[in-house]
């Protein structure tokens, strides 16, 4: 067997960020995400890179943000606590349109909560934890091999679209081990953020193509333009006119939904005779599947969708998957935060049930099968 | 029986849960010496950090709060405020109050806050499992330091006690070392010290420990402290750094 390792969804991240071609990681330690960031500040320099370690979780993520604008791809990994100081930067790197990937792998939480129990508590926060209004890209595996493929994912999508991208895991998953069978490098399709700037007497950082994203050459190769996280105008120069602050907002905020087909993606288990669908997301997919087996084996057919991109939300499938059934099993180590965003894309479609689970231990299959036996 | 030795009162009954050889135990029996022998029990609250010490709550038989990692002296600022009656301490590791904690750490001392800080300092972060800390030494070897700290590229450990010497309003500044009994009984006069200070609203009072981590550096006890002495006591010197009591006028 080729390339067969056994490993941690921690590992699994560290060794896909060096493939992905991560050249500056900044961190500070946290439970439970610090493997990662341990084993990028062993490997890094003989990839020809740096691990940096900071002072605090807004010190690493401005670190990885400069790091990006020098047109290096930069990685910082954290928990809930880190992330939630990540935020002022996180709207930063969204607003000036710099491609950076944070690894969170969550646990309990509020606050200092419990380091090393799991929760999935941070899923609206990785969206609307920065005040204002912008975009992100927020992907979750399910899996140890998911975690390296997603991690790979998450680069290519955040340098394609300019854009800060949230890589999920929780305790569950960062610390547990399966073997794994990697790809070779070859057959890793990477993806590097666009190079076809206008030549420098023409070319202004936010006089955006139809493609709707930004070409930002690395600070430093004497473009001579500015990137600011106040609200700018096409030369990238704070400007407060209302047409301008409308401008930006929209465009940042609408840049990525006409590349809904190529980010949002899902893992279905699709059955027409299905009365029933249970959505659950990261590691929980993983007893929903066993949950959907089980109760196939006793003669109830159910569907599975599992949001493997939750932000942008895959509101399209859910409403799709609402045509067909009567209701949708929500299942979340969270008090119901995607089921608040399955309500809306049904839009009363189907009965929306939770079923939500905050007490650390992972959900079992048992637990998700009772819940559909209740409501055949 | 006659009682020769026993706890002091403002530690509760249980046993320890740091490693062993640790010396956290150390620096909270005499901070609860202290707060014994000055009579403050019953008028004093302290604000743990996140670290290895989040626990001391358990220990400490006195109101605690514990304040996200690195806030300690915030919330601590806002406790004396409210209270200014009530006396309050910290007690934070190097990473809480180095690294993630400095702009809370310095601008509490710089306004002169009428609090105690007692600063654990052992060259690593305990609690996560052996990271580099911003007091590790030069060339010691840490989960993310695994060639050696460089200090050309990540910079000398940070010297607690000079870096706040150079504002004026702290009253008192101070490092101790906790790796023999006779340093451990000079530690004792110095907390007491900063503890009458704090009693009597003097000003920010400040102790830093110099102290071991076994299970991190990988080392026993004995060695830990023999490994401390050669080396941690070069860059984290002992001795006192500012005392306005001696000062005459204030
Ligand atoms: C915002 C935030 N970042 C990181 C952590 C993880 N964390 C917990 S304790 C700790 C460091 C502890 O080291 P130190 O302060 O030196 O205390 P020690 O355990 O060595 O006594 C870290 C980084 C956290 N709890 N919150
Ligand atoms: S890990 Fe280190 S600091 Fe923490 S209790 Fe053990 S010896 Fe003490
Ligand atoms: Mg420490």
């Amino acid at each position: 067997m080729r390339n067969k390792k056994l490993m941690q969804g921690n590992q699994a991240v560290a060794e896909a960020a060096l493939i992905a071609g991560v050249k500056v990681c900044a961190g500070y330690p946290i439970t439970p995400s610090t493997e990662t960031i341990e084993i990028l500040a062993r490997k890094l320099p003989s990839y020809g890179g740096r691990f940096i370690q900071m002072e605090d979780e807004l010190a690493s993520i401005g670190t990885i943000i400069g790091a990006s604008a020098a047109g290096k791809k930069a990685i910082t990994a954290t928990s809930g606590p880190g992330f939630s100081l990540m935020q002022e930067l996180l709207g930063y790197a969204a607003m000036v349109e710099l491609p950076i990937v944070i690894y969170n792998a969550q646990r309990v939480g509020p606050s200092t909560g419990g380091a090393t129990k799991p929760q999935q508590g941070d899923i609206m926060q990785s969206k609307w934890g920065s005040h204002g209004e912008s975009p992100r890209i927020v992907i979750y595996p399910s899996s140890v091999r998911e975690c390296f493929d997603m991690t790979i994912e998450a680069f290519n999508l955040a340098e394609k679209y300019m854009v800060p991208v949230v890589l999920f895991s929780d305790e569950i998953l960062a610390h547990m081990r399966e073997s794994v069978e990697l790809p070779e490098a070859g057959e890793i399709k990477i993806i590097n953020r666009r190079k076809d700037a206008k030549p420098q007497n023409k070319y202004l950082p936010y006089d955006i193509d139809e493609s709707e994203i930004p070409v930002l050459p690395p600070l430093g190769e004497g473009y001579r333009y500015n990137i600011s996280g106040m609200i700018h105008a096409e030369n990238g120069i704070p400007n407060l006119a209302p047409d301008v602050i409308e401008a930006c907002i929209t465009r940042i905020n609408s840049k990525l939904d006409k590349y809904y087909d190529d980010i949002v993606r899902v893992e279905q288990i699709k059955n027409d005779k299905a009365k029933i669908a249970v959505l659950a997301y990261g590691v929980v997919t993983r007893p929903a599947r066993g949950a959907i087996e089980k109760a196939k084996k006793n003669g109830i057919e159910v569907e599975l969708i599992r949001p493997i991109t939750l932000w942008p939300f895959p509101e399209r499938e859910i409403g799709e998957v609402a045509e067909r059934v009567d209701k949708i099993i929500v299942v979340e180590m969270n008090l119901g935060q995607v089921a608040i965003m399955v309500r809306a894309s049904v839009e009363g479609k189907a009965e929306v049930i939770q079923f939500n689970k905050i007490c650390s231990r992972s959900i079992t299959v048992d637990e998700i099968y009772n819940k559909i036996k209740e409501h055949v | 029986m006659e009682i020769i030795a026993q706890r002091p009162k403002s530690l509760t009954d249980l046993q320890f849960t740091y490693c062993p050889g640790c010396t956290h135990g150390i620096s909270h029996r005499l901070i609860a010496e202290a707060i014994e022998e000055l009579g403050l029990r019953n008028n004093i609250m302290g604000v743990a950090p996140v670290g290895c010490s989040v626990f001391a709550y358990k220990f400490f038989n006195c109101d605690m709060a514990e304040a996200a990692h690195g806030r300690a002296p915030a919330v601590a600022t806002g406790m004396k405020r409210a209270r200014p009656d009530m006396h309050v301490f910290t007690y934070q590791g190097d990473g809480d109050l180095a690294a993630i904690g400095t702009a809370e750490f310095i601008h509490a001392a710089n306004r002169g806050e009428k609090i105690s800080i007692f600063f654990i300092n052992n060259a690593i972060y305990g609690m996560t499992g052996g990271q580099m800390a911003p007091t590790t030494l030069p060339g010691m070897k840490t989960s993310t330091s695994p060639y050696g700290r460089d200090e050309k590229d990540i910079g000398y450990p940070i010297q607690a006690c000079e870096i706040i010497s150079s504002l004026k309003a702290p009253y008192f500044i101070e490092r101790v070392s906790l790796l023999s009994p006779q340093d451990i009984l000079k530690a004792k006069k110095v907390v007491n010290k900063a503890m009458l200070f704090n009693k009597e609203n003097r000003g920010f009072t400040f102790v830093e420990f110099v102290s071991t981590c076994p299970t991190n550096w990988g080392l026993t006890p004995a060695k830990a402290q023999q490994w401390a002495k050669e080396n941690m006591l070069k860059f984290f010197p002992i001795g006192n750094f500012r005392d306005k009591s001696m000062e005459g006028g204030e």
